[in-house]
């Protein structure tokens, strides 16, 4: 009976989606053309393939973005002209991003969203600069991205080196504000491209900030079994342990935890852990999920508008994930830039988001500034899973709740 | 390294073995008979996984309840699969049946990414995280349930080969095809109950995997490729080369994780299994070709 | 001269002369873009197709030899600081290298059908491991070749040129599967394919064939990954040695028709063709498509066990007696 529910609702917000693109798409040459054609943007998400999920999930938010944009009277400054989103599917794969990219092109897109994946990106971004087309990369973390020079590409929330600093510093604070219980650490990431990079700046970060590193583990995606992993953590005996994995693996590796009744001193603190932050995993797992910390992409929790999106999200039946957030940004980011740009030019697009001073959005970032296509305002938020919810425990200014460190007895 | 995680870990790899060698059995089976390399058997344990988290959702069914339905399903449409679909397009050669299990894979997989959406989903039963006290570790329950009916399939499906009157004409079909043909075997309808016999066995496996497990659409791959290698290392078509490779196979996994860490330790696997092909190519239980 | 061309290459100058002028004919570079990745597939086919279409050895791993190219190009630019040329050059020897070195193994081994299948297999897959944690090829990271844009550094501006090089490479893969066909060491190669034991009787070194098979195979493998380095400047393990190539590299020639010159050419365009197809003709439904291509797919096999060479084969037989010609 409920997944006919979920189906309908599916079916429903895709119906909804679908007659917005349709009313971008095909009244535009009937009804707009008096005063002005739609923008053309590409929207591209790995909505099939092994990074389905999360690719369905930021096409959600960049869709919903166009949606509110559209209804909200579309670019002002060009007559109302309407978003017309291009979706493409990168397949999961950084060739089948990067065809998409060319058709892009020749559909002759003015601005490109998304890729998710830090390979589908450096591909993408790379062909997008070939037509001086410019892109905003709605996840990537990696900062190879936004550190080669390309001119068309820009980088709205945090890379690597920005979030494992914040979680550094915040780790250090959440333990001096707690007169310093934990000084043991042992690190458990996926061993690509993300888990690797953070692993191996944790191991230098860690150790300056007065942290002793026990152990590090990598492990593949998939991992069908935590067991051994869980082992050596319970044999190792560590203060913390800082999960770096996607969401299937960090529920297998926290069910395995709870299993094994391994309990770390002080905290389970992850940095861009798949699940930690996730509603999902908080619903469904709740005992094995309380008091874990994560540092990670999330949203100002004191913004009207934010919660006001997350309602929305979860009456289409699904979770509001971080896909979700940082593609409506990105979107909103580029259409703020097009406002100013008054035109659908690349050029003056690019130029326009290099510029940006974006501020009225929901995440808790800094004034926008671009250096180099990276937005310097961006930071990660520190949250714990408290009861039923995600609490922003640091920055303090976005903060809901106080942190729970070390954990209390079982 | 101290015998408190060694033990621990030798146990889990027999646990993870154990439903490692139920995938494998289906394939071996289907090796050994139609000699053919089964692509689809990942896609297949996708669905029914997919198949035993809507029983527990939409029907309140507990897995261990529903595999007395599903795998009489499965074994329906193993059936239906090979004699309607696999045997018919493939016209006997074995690139073609390459193909078309390669085709079935990805028309099974892509169907539930269409139907299903790509979310992680697991379900919550009561005995989900029960565990037994062993040798300073605790051993999930549902594992050790999920390592008695491995074996327990495994004995009955060697029972049903070498006893049974179907089981012998299966047999007969695996080492002289023509010669049971001329012998009044119908050797269409044996082979689709081979594949059956498969499909049931990866039906019985998803129903053991999710207490524990979760599934997606792209969630069976990782296995096959793991039973790949049972089925060779235990010799292609030998049930109790299946179950014992399966088993080995674990332990080696959870051994070479432990020393060599979770990543380079799926290497122990492939290296293992290379050296048994070069040295002894019909597979540690096999007989010699 | 003359009897070069007789000798089946007229076809292959034919084809490829044709495909040369697409650019002249498009501007569109998403159109360039299809095609070079559907011929980069051809590539990697082609190399399939020498040791499984002529030699009857199925390979699931032609990852070993794809990522050892492309990883062998990518490390040696940003490591060791070599031209991309020289790089691609040297990329294409390691996957040959590594292909004997497997092709010894197996071969002397005995190992055939299945059992070779699923041996190379787990070669790719040891290799894909040892690149994902081995910190020379960037282990997780993976490695990213500067962007440098110039013919010196083979990264070409122009979507043309890096077709114009893929098309060349096939060309090359074209003319040598012909070459192998028409040689002595070809015939030997379908005799091991028909019958190993008959061929051993007649005094074929079979294992010795079937390692040269394999070298050349790997070789050609190894130039689609080099290309795929070049062209997308970004390699990680699961790219590189990931099992998505080994596939594609044997679905290519069994499509178009194994054991013939074009059949990987017809097969990685038909299968590139089909998914756009399937694409356009779903709108965005992810999965759909894909369902849509995976049931034409068994179609094909269903209707034209022989693939699309197979096809054509036939075609021709009706249509060669109608004109009075001798058949051959």
């Amino acid at each position: 009976m409920s997944i006919l529910i979920d189906r309908r609702k599916f079916l429903q917000t895709s119906a909804l989606t679908a007659a917005a693109a349709a009313s971008g798409t095909m009244a535009a040459p009937s009804i707009l053309r008096a005063q002005s054609a739609g923008v053309k943007i590409g929207l591209l998400a790995p909505v099939s393939g092994a990074l389905a999920y999360s690719g369905q999930q930021g096409r959600l938010g960049a869709q919903l973005a166009v949606d509110e944009i559209n209804a909200a009277g579309g670019i002002k400054s060009m007559n109302g002209a309407k978003l017309d989103p291009v979706l493409g599917d990168a397949q999961s794969t950084p060739d089948g991003g990067n065809a998409e990219v060319e058709k892009m092109n020749s559909a002759g897109v003015s601005a490109i969203v998304g890729g998710f994946a830090s390979g589908i990106c450096l591909a993408t971004t790379q062909t997008a600069a070939r037509y001086d087309l410019p892109y905003i990369v709605d996840v990537g973390v990696t900062d190879s991205i936004v550190t080669r020079g390309l001119k068309n590409t820009f980088r709205f929330g945090p890379g690597f080196g920005v979030i494992t600093k914040a979680a550094i510093e915040n780790l250090i604070t959440i333990n001096n504000n707690a007169n310093k219980p934990a000084k043991t650490v042992m690190i458990v990431h996926e061993d690509s491209a993300f888990g690797a990079g953070l692993a191996k700046l944790l191991n230098t970060a860690l150790p300056a900030g007065g942290f002793e590193i026990l152990d590090t583990i990598a492990h593949p995606t998939p991992t069908r079994d935590f067991n051994n992993v869980v082992l050596k953590i319970k044999a190792a005996n560590p203060d913390i342990v800082i999960p770096a994995n996607y969401y299937n693996e960090y529920v297998l590796l926290a069910r395995t935890m709870q299993q094994q009744k391994v309990r770390p001193k002080a905290a389970i603190y992850s940095v861009l852990g798949g699940a930690a932050s996730s509603y999902k995993f908080v619903k469904e797992f709740n005992e094995a999920a309380q008091y874990i910390m994560d540092c990670n992409h999330w949203f100002d929790p004191r913004n009207a508008k934010a919660l006001e999106l997350k309602k929305k999200v979860e009456a289409a039946g699904q979770f509001f994930t971080y896909e979700v957030y940082l593609n409506y940004s990105c979107v909103l980011l580029l259409a703020d830039a097009i406002e100013r740009a008054k035109s659908a030019d690349r050029a003056a697009i690019t130029a326009a988001l290099a510029s940006s001073t974006f501020a009225n959005h929901i995440m808790p970032y800094g004034p926008t500034k671009f250096v180099d296509g990276q937005n310097t305002g961006a930071a990660p938020a520190n949250t714990q899973i408290i009861g039923n919810d995600i609490q922003v425990i640091l920055p303090e200014a976005f903060a809901s709740a106080k942190p729970v460190f070390p954990l209390p007895p079982a | 390294m101290h015998l408190t995680i060694l033990i621990p870990a030798i146990l889990n790899g027999l646990l993870t073995g154990a439903v490692y060698a139920l995938i494998a059995l289906g394939l071996t089976l289907v090796y050994g008979v139609l000699h053919i390399i089964n692509f689809a058997h990942g896609a297949m344990l996708t669905a029914a996984l997919f198949a035993a988290f809507f029983m527990h959702k939409l029907l309140g069914l507990d897995p261990y309840i529903a595999v007395f339905i599903l795998s009489p399903a499965f074994f329906a449409l193993g059936y239906a699969l090979q004699r309607f679909v696999i045997g018919p397009a493939a016209h006997g050669s074995d690139s073609n049946i390459l193909l078309v299990t390669l085709g079935l894979s990805v028309v099974i997989e892509n169907a539930m990414l269409h139907f299903f959406r790509a979310d992680t989903r697991t379900i919550d039963v009561p005995y989900g995280f029960s565990v037994v006290p062993v040798a300073g570790a605790y051993l999930s329950v549902p594992r050790l349930v999920g390592f008695g009916v491995a074996v327990l399939v495994a004995v009955l499906l060697w029972a049903l080969l070498t006893r049974s009157d179907t089981g012998k004409a299966i047999r007969a079909v695996a080492k002289e095809k023509l010669g049971a043909e001329l012998s009044g075997i119908d050797v269409s309808h044996i082979y689709a109950v081979t594949f059956g016999l498969g499909a049931a066995c990866v039906a019985i496996a998803a129903c053991l995997l999710i207490p524990t497990y979760y599934v997606n659409p792209h969630v069976g791959t990782g296995f096959v490729l793991v039973a790949f290698t049972i089925v060779v290392l235990g010799g292609m078509g030998s049930i109790p080369g299946a179950l014992i490779g399966g088993l080995f196979v674990g332990v080696v996994e959870s051994l070479c994780g432990l020393y060599l860490g979770e990543s380079l330790g799926q290497i122990g696997i492939f290296l293992m299994f290379i050296l048994v092909l070069l040295f002894r190519p019909s597979g540690l239980m096999g007989e010699r070709a | 001269m003359t009897t070069l061309m007789n000798r089946g290459f007229l076809s292959i100058v034919i084809v490829v002369a044709l495909l040369a002028c697409v650019p002249f004919l498009t501007a569109s570079n998403s159109v360039l873009n299809f095609l070079v990745t559907g011929l980069l597939l051809t590539l990697a086919g082609q190399g399939w197709n020498v040791l499984g279409g002529y030699g009857g050895q199925y390979s699931f791993g032609h990852a070993a030899f794809f990522g050892t190219g492309a990883y062998a190009t990518a490390i040696l630019q940003v490591r060791y600081g070599f031209n991309a040329w020289p790089a691609f050059a040297i990329g294409i020897a390691a996957g040959a290298a590594v292909g004997a070195i497997i092709g010894a193994m197996t071969f002397r081994s005995g190992l055939r059908g299945s059992y070779f299948a699923l041996v190379t297999l787990a070669f790719a897959e040891v290799l894909r491991i040892v690149a994902s944690v081995a910190p020379f090829t960037g282990a997780g990271t993976g490695t990213l070749i500067k962007l440098n844009v110039g013919a010196q550094a083979m990264q070409f501006q122009s979507r043309a040129a890096f077709y114009w090089m893929i098309l060349a490479l096939v060309a090359i893969a074209l003319v040598v599967t012909r070459l192998i066909e028409q040689s002595r060491f070809g015939a030997w190669l379908v005799a091991v394919r028909e019958n190993q034991d008959a061929a051993r009787a007649l005094g074929v070194d079979v294992t010795r064939v079937k390692l040269g098979a394999m070298t050349v195979s790997a070789a050609l493998a190894a130039a689609a990954g080099c290309f795929y380095a070049q062209y997308f400047l970004f390699i990680d393990s699961g790219i590189a040695y990931g099992t998505w190539i080994s596939v594609e590299a044997l679905l290519a020639p069994i499509i178009g028709g194994i054991g013939t010159v074009f059949g990987p050419l017809l097969g990685a365009m038909m299968i590139k063709v089909l998914g756009e197809a399937a694409k356009h003709l779903i709108g965005d439904a992810p999965g759909l498509d894909l369902v849509l291509y995976g049931m034409v797919l068994i179609l094909i096999v269903a209707f034209a066990p022989r693939g699309i060479a197979g096809i054509v084969a036939q075609v021709q037989g009706w249509l060669t007696p109608k004109k009075g010609k001798p058949h051959g």
